[in-house]
């Protein structure tokens, strides 16, 4: 029981994160790493700038509603203004110079970070009720394990609903599979890049928000290792694929727990590597990822 | 008056000049044929048109508006629609997400809601097929129905001219005679003015109305299609000179 909650809410984190990737992927074609920078972001935007090793906090104490809206809204934010001031201007540039403009914006991202809060990890308690266990079919489940699982199963039904429902949402469908179509069907481009920014923006910092509630750390690496996954997620899902993206985060982080409890002790440390050892096996078996992407027409 | 005025016109593709010192002028209401063989410069020409790729000299104009490198989206939002070559229909979305993809462009006018929704009956009442396969999916059509989506959804822009490359491309005879057929009626019905872009120049020939022929990315021949004919110069442009 507690190893079928462990993988679904480990599996959240990579689905999240891989669908913020995605959503950036499909109308851009740009593979944004300064996404797990953003999820750091959001978090240390809690505090006042210090080195000690405990937070000090600044809005860290405001109720859940009106801090859980404060996060998203720095994650989003940060990620339309590196839109809107760096991605901008490579629109047209090739993918691969778009990527390293990602990479150098993350390490801009992370150094302010640094030169603001050091490197040492802080302690930072939010949501602290969170962590009371509950009981579910006999087993003691975190409290927060639970809130994590159906925070994300809804944020997937609220995104969903999003993009089939809605304007926009049609928008950036149409955009993602054909963007120079959709442009010429008056289709804004601007308009439908920030607001993919803004929703991958707002997903990083629920990332962000379940990882320090989780933790009770706040560290600047801590977006890098969610990231990696979720960058791997994307790329298993079918690059752009949103379903995909969902179902290859959800399956690896049922593949790293599983292979946590079944292999032996010996052997764990080097979890990872088995879970890449699988990733390349998918890879070499469904090159296009689970769900392959419609649209690879080039964009702008 | 005229809508749409090309003046020296000219494009290129890196050391490529695809077009070269092309100009034209196209009156409300008209119907106007684009033809010449492959590599003639008739895409390369809408393209530039629809604002994908910015012409690298000369001028456009539209409903009196330079439009010399404007962006596609907002080209289209002044009335301009293009079709452009290969259909390039959303294939995971619906056929009718599909043909409400552009109408947002009118979202800022007062009852543009219901204004979409009489659009859309009259598309489907114009492609019946359509209708019946409202929520499949796009990219399940055939290439005929494709091609009615395309036109359909630059249809429910409500533009004032549309742009059409190679409609007839892929198409049994008798189905590119049936799309012809509605198109043709759409324009008397609508007011809409039609530029289309054909290899052959049969088409033009059975449709009337007025043609340029372009060859090598200079217009050649530019007249009433029907009085072209088979003149030597339309043989020539196709065959090539000095054969005979
Ligand atoms: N994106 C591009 N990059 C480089 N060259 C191009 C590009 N598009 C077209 N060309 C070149 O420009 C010239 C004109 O091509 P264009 O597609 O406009 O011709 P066309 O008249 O539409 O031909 P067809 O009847 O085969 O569709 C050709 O020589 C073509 O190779
Ligand atoms: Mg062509």
């Amino acid at each position: 029981m507690q190893t079928i909650f462990d993988a679904l809410s480990l599996g959240s984190l990579y689905a999240l994160g891989a669908l913020g990737i995605a959503l950036i992927f499909g109308v851009m074609r740009l593979v944004n790493f300064a996404h797990g920078d953003v999820i750091s972001f959001s978090i240390f935007a809690l505090m006042w700038p210090s080195t000690d090793a405990m937070a000090v906090v600044f809005a860290g104490d405001l109720p859940w509603f009106l801090l859980i809206p404060f996060v998203l809204a720095v994650g989003a934010g940060l990620s339309v203004l590196s839109e809107i001031v760096v991605f901008r201007r490579f629109r047209r540039a090739n993918p691969a110079t778009m990527m390293i403009a990602s990479f150098a914006l993350g390490f801009v991202i992370r150094y302010f970070l640094l030169m603001l809060f050091s490197s040492r990890p802080k302690s930072i308690s939010l949501l602290p009720a969170l962590s009371q266990p509950v009981e579910i079919f006999g087993a003691r489940i975190p409290l927060l394990q639970v809130i994590t699982i159906c925070a994300t199963i809804a944020m997937l039904f609220a995104l969903t609903a999003f993009l089939k429902r809605t304007r926009f949402g049609l928008e950036m469908r149409a955009a993602a599979e054909n963007f120079t179509m959709a442009r010429m069907l008056g289709v804004r481009a601007n308009r439908v890049i920030m607001g993919a920014f803004a929703l991958s923006g707002a997903l990083a910092a629920a990332i962000g928000l379940i990882l320090a509630a989780q933790t009770g750390t706040a560290d600047i690496q801590m977006g890098a290792a969610v990231m990696l996954m979720a960058f791997i997620a994307t790329v298993i899902g079918g690059l752009g694929s949103l379903p995909g993206a969902v179902l290859a985060g959800f399956l690896l982080g049922a593949a790293s727990v599983v292979m946590q409890t079944v292999l032996p002790i010996d052997a764990r440390p080097f979890r990872d590597a088995f879970v890449y050892g699988a990733v390349i096996l998918v890879l070499i078996f469904r090159p296009q990822g689970l769900i392959a992407a419609r649209g690879t027409k080039e964009r702008v | 008056m005229s809508l749409l005025a090309l003046s020296n016109i000219t494009i290129r593709y890196g050391r490529l000049t695809a077009v070269r010192n092309v100009a034209f002028t196209l009156t409300e209401g008209e119907i106007l044929f684009i033809t010449g063989p492959n590599g003639a410069g008739k895409s390369s020409l809408l393209r530039a048109i629809a604002g994908v790729t910015p012409p690298a000299g000369g001028r456009i104009d539209f409903a009196g508006a330079d439009i010399t490198g404007r962006a596609p989206e907002d080209i289209a939002r002044m009335g301009l629609s293009m079709v452009p070559e290969g259909r390039d229909v959303f294939g995971s979305l619906t056929i009718e997400e599909n043909l409400l993809v552009g109408t947002g462009m009118h979202a800022r006018e007062r009852n543009w809601r219901s204004r979409a929704a009489t659009e859309l009956e009259a598309v489907y009442d114009t492609f019946p097929i359509l209708k019946d396969r409202r929520h499949s999916q796009a990219g399940l059509l055939s290439g005929g129905q494709q091609q009615m989506l395309v036109i359909g959804r630059a249809l429910m822009t409500n533009p004032r001219l549309i742009a059409i490359d190679e409609p007839s491309l892929g198409l049994a005879p008798n189905i590119t005679d049936q799309v012809y057929e509605r198109l043709i009626a759409l324009r008397a019905h609508r007011a809409l003015t039609l530029l289309i872009v054909e290899q052959s120049s049969t088409r033009a020939q059975l449709v009337g109305g007025r043609m340029i022929l372009m060859r090598g990315g200079e217009v050649l021949l530019d007249g009433d299609a029907r009085a072209m004919g088979q003149s030597e110069a339309m043989q020539a442009a196709y065959f090539g000179y000095g054969d005979h």
